[in-house]
C-alpha cells in the first residue's frame, strides 16, 4: 500500500507542485500589494488597509468596463456558438468539399490574436480599409469605425467572432462526428423532418458538448485585452476597455501596482463567481431542453 | 421532403462565410505586395490590374532597410513553444494519468477537485499575473530571457494539457494496465510502455492545443522580455504602433500565422478521423 502510495505521488505531484508554485506566488504577491499605496513615486510595500478597495469603488471607468466585457463577451460567444454550430452542421456529413470547408473554418483559431488585429485594424480603416470599401459597393455611407464608440465596439466583436468561432465549430463538429448513429435511424424510420429531429435528436445530444465549449469560450473571452490594445487601445476615449485593458493601464503603464492589485483580485473573484453561476445556469437549461 | 431550394441556400451560406475567414488573410497576402503610393491609393485587390506589385514588403522583414528581421523572434517563439508545450506534455500526461487511474483523498479533496484545479488555472488572466511574475523572474534572474518566458508559458499550457490527457486516459481500457502489471512491469513501466504507445492521438491533440496558445502568447513575453529576446507576436505588434507601414506589417503577419495555418490542415485530419472526438467528452 505504501509503494502504491509513493507511485500515486510520483505521477501527479510533479505537475501540480510545478503548477501550484507558477500560480501561488503571484497570488499571495497581488493580495498583499493590493494592501499597499505601492505606486510609481512609492514603489515600496508599506500597509494602507482596503484605501484601494475604497477607491476601486468610486472608480466609474472600472465598473463600465467589466459591464462592458459581460455584453461584450456573453454577445459574442452566443453569436459564436450560433455561427459555429450552424457550419458544423453544415460540413458535417453530405456537403461538397467538406474537408477543404473544414480546414478553411478551422484556420483563424490558430493564428496569433494580436497579428490579425493589427491586420483588422488595416481592414477598418476610415478610408484606406476594404471595410469601407465594401460598404461603399453595396451603396452605403462610410462608417469612423474605429474613431467612433458605437462602430468600435462593433468592430471589436467582428474580430473575437472571426477568430474564435472556428474554436466553437471544432468542438462542435467533433461532437457531431461522435455522436451514436442509431437515434438518427430511427428518427428516419418515424419520418421526422430535419428541423424535428434537429431539435429532438441532434440537439440534445449535443448538450453536454455545448455546455462544455460555451464555458471553455466565456473564460478565455472573460480575459479579453490583447486584441483591444492592438485593435483600439481602448479608444476612442475608453470606450472599448475591458477590465483586463484598463488594469494594464492602471497597474502596468501607469504603474499603479497597488491599486491594480485590488482591481486585478476583485476582477478575478467577480469572473469566478460569475463563471461559476454561468456554468450551473447552462448545465440545467439544456439538461432540461434534453429532457423534454 | 428536402426543398430544392436547400442546397443553393446551404452553399451560399457556406460561401459567405468561406469569404469572411478568408478575407484578413487575402487583404493581407495583396497588401504584402504593396508599396507606399499603392496603399495611400485606396483599397485595391488586384496585383497588376489594380496596381504594381512590389516585393518590398517581403525584403523589409528579412533585414531589409526600415525593416525589422524576423528570423530571430521566429526562432524565440519556436524554442519557447516547443519547451514550454513539451514540459507541460510531460508533466501533464504523467498527472493526468496518475487523475485517471488512482484515487485520490486529502480530506475533501477529491480527484475531480485536483482536475478542477488544474483546469481553473485557465481563468487567471494574464494581467493579473503578470506583475508579480516580472518581480518574481528579476529576483531570479530571468528577466528578458528564454528559460524566463518558457517557466510562466508552462502556467498557460500546463492546465490545458491535463484537460485533454485525463479524459483521454479515461478512454483507454484499464484491463491494459492491469495486462502489463502481470507481466511485472512497475507502475512507470507501465505508463511509458503500455499506456504511453496507446495514447499517440491524445498527446498529439495535446500538442496540438499547446502549440497553438504557446506560440499566440503576446502578453507575457510584451511584459517579460524586451531586448534580449523577442517573440514573433511582438516583433508584429511592434510594426503597428509606429505609423504602420502596411505591406511590411502584412508580410510580417502572414509569415508569423504560417505555421499555424499549415497546422489547420493536420487538425482536419485528427478530426475526420475521430480522434478529436475524445478531447471534448
Amino acid at each position: 500500500m505504501d509503494g502504491l502510495r509513493r507511485h500515486k505521488s510520483m505521477f501527479l505531484l510533479p505537475g501540480l507542485l510545478t503548477l501550484f508554485l507558477i500560480i501561488i506566488f503571484p497570488l499571495l504577491f497581488t493580495i498583499r500589494v493590493s494592501l499597499s499605496g505601492w505606486n510609481v513615486s512609492n514603489p515600496r510595500m508599506d500597509f494602507i488597509g482596503g484605501a484601494n478597495y475604497a477607491a476601486m469603488l468610486h472608480d466609474s471607468r472600472f465598473w463600465a468596463s467589466i459591464t462592458r466585457l459581460i455584453l461584450l463577451a456573453g454577445g459574442t460567444v452566443l453569436i459564436q456558438y450560433v455561427i459555429g454550430f450552424g457550419m458544423a452542421l453544415l460540413v458535417w456529413r453530405e456537403a461538397r468539399g467538406r474537408r477543404f470547408w473544414r480546414v478553411l473554418f478551422l484556420v483563424p483559431m490558430m493564428t496569433t490574436p494580436v497579428v490579425m488585429a493589427a491586420i483588422w485594424q488595416t481592414i477598418f480603416h476610415e478610408s484606406l480599409g476594404p471595410a469601407n470599401d465594401l460598404l461603399g459597393m453595396l451603396g452605403l455611407t462610410k462608417i469612423p469605425w474605429l474613431t467612433e464608440s458605437g462602430p468600435a465596439l462593433v468592430a471589436l466583436m467582428t474580430v473575437e467572432v472571426w477568430q474564435w468561432t472556428p474554436f466553437m465549430f471544432l468542438l462542435l463538429l467533433a461532437g457531431l462526428l461522435s455522436l451514436p448513429k442509431e437515434p438518427f435511424m430511427a428518427a428516419a424510420i418515424d419520418g421526422a423532418s430535419t428541423w424535428r429531429t434537429f431539435w429532438k435528436v441532434t440537439f440534445p445530444l449535443m448538450a453536454p458538448v455545448s455546455v462544455a465549449a460555451i464555458i471553455i469560450r466565456l473564460i478565455e473571452a472573460s480575459k479579453l485585452s490583447d486584441s483591444v490594445y492592438v485593435l483600439t487601445s481602448g479608444g476612442p476615449g475608453s470606450s472599448t476597455e475591458t477590465p483586463g485593458y484598463y488594469l494594464y493601464i492602471q497597474g502596468l503603464r501607469d504603474q499603479q501596482t497597488g491599486y491594480g492589485g485590488a482591481m486585478s483580485l476583485t476582477y478575478l473573484v467577480l469572473m469566478i463567481v460569475t463563471l461559476t453561476v454561468v456554468a450551473a445556469l447552462l448545465t440545467r437549461a439544456f439538461k432540461l431542453k434534453g429532457d423534454s | 421532403m428536402r426543398s430544392r431550394l436547400y442546397p443553393v441556400f446551404k452553399y451560399t451560406v457556406i460561401a459567405l462565410w468561406a469569404c469572411f475567414v478568408a478575407g484578413p488573410f487575402f487583404w493581407a497576402m495583396t497588401t504584402s505586395f504593396k508599396n507606399a503610393n499603392a496603399v495611400q491609393g485606396g483599397p485595391t485587390y488586384i496585383p497588376w490590374v489594380q496596381y504594381k506589385p512590389t516585393l518590398t514588403g517581403w525584403r523589409n522583414i528579412f533585414g531589409g532597410a526600415g525593416g525589422i528581421d524576423v528570423i530571430d523572434p521566429f526562432i524565440n517563439s519556436a524554442i519557447v513553444t516547443i519547451a514550454a508545450s513539451a514540459i507541460s506534455l510531460a508533466l501533464g500526461s504523467l498527472a493526468a494519468y496518475a487523475l485517471s487511474r488512482y484515487r485520490f483523498k486529502l480530506g475533501f479533496i477529491k480527484n475531480s477537485d485536483i482536475v478542477f484545479f488544474f483546469v481553473s488555472q485557465r481563468i487567471m488572466p494574464p494581467v493579473v499575473l503578470v506583475i508579480p511574475f516580472f518581480y518574481l523572474l528579476q529576483w531570479g534572474g530571468l528577466l528578458d530571457s528564454i528559460p524566463g518566458l518558457v517557466i510562466v508559458t508552462v502556467a498557460l499550457l500546463l492546465p490545458i494539457a491535463v484537460w485533454v490527457m485525463v479524459d483521454f486516459f479515461n478512454g483507454i481500457p484499464r484491463e491494459i494496465d492491469e495486462m502489463a502489471m502481470l507481466d511485472g512491469c512497475p507502475p512507470f513501466q507501465t505508463f511509458v510502455r503500455a499506456i504511453l504507445p496507446n495514447s499517440l492521438p491524445g498527446l498529439t491533440v495535446a500538442a496540438m492545443f499547446c502549440a497553438v496558445f504557446g506560440w499566440n502568447d503576446f502578453f507575457f513575453a510584451f511584459r517579460l522580455t524586451f531586448t534580449e529576446v523577442q517573440t514573433l507576436p511582438q516583433a508584429v505588434v511592434a510594426l503597428n504602433s509606429s505609423i504602420p507601414p502596411w505591406w511590411t506589417l502584412s508580410a510580417a503577419a502572414l509569415f508569423g500565422v504560417a505555421p499555424l495555418i499549415l497546422l489547420a490542415l493536420w487538425v482536419e485530419r485528427l478530426l475526420s478521423k475521430g480522434n478529436l472526438s475524445g478531447a471534448v467528452r
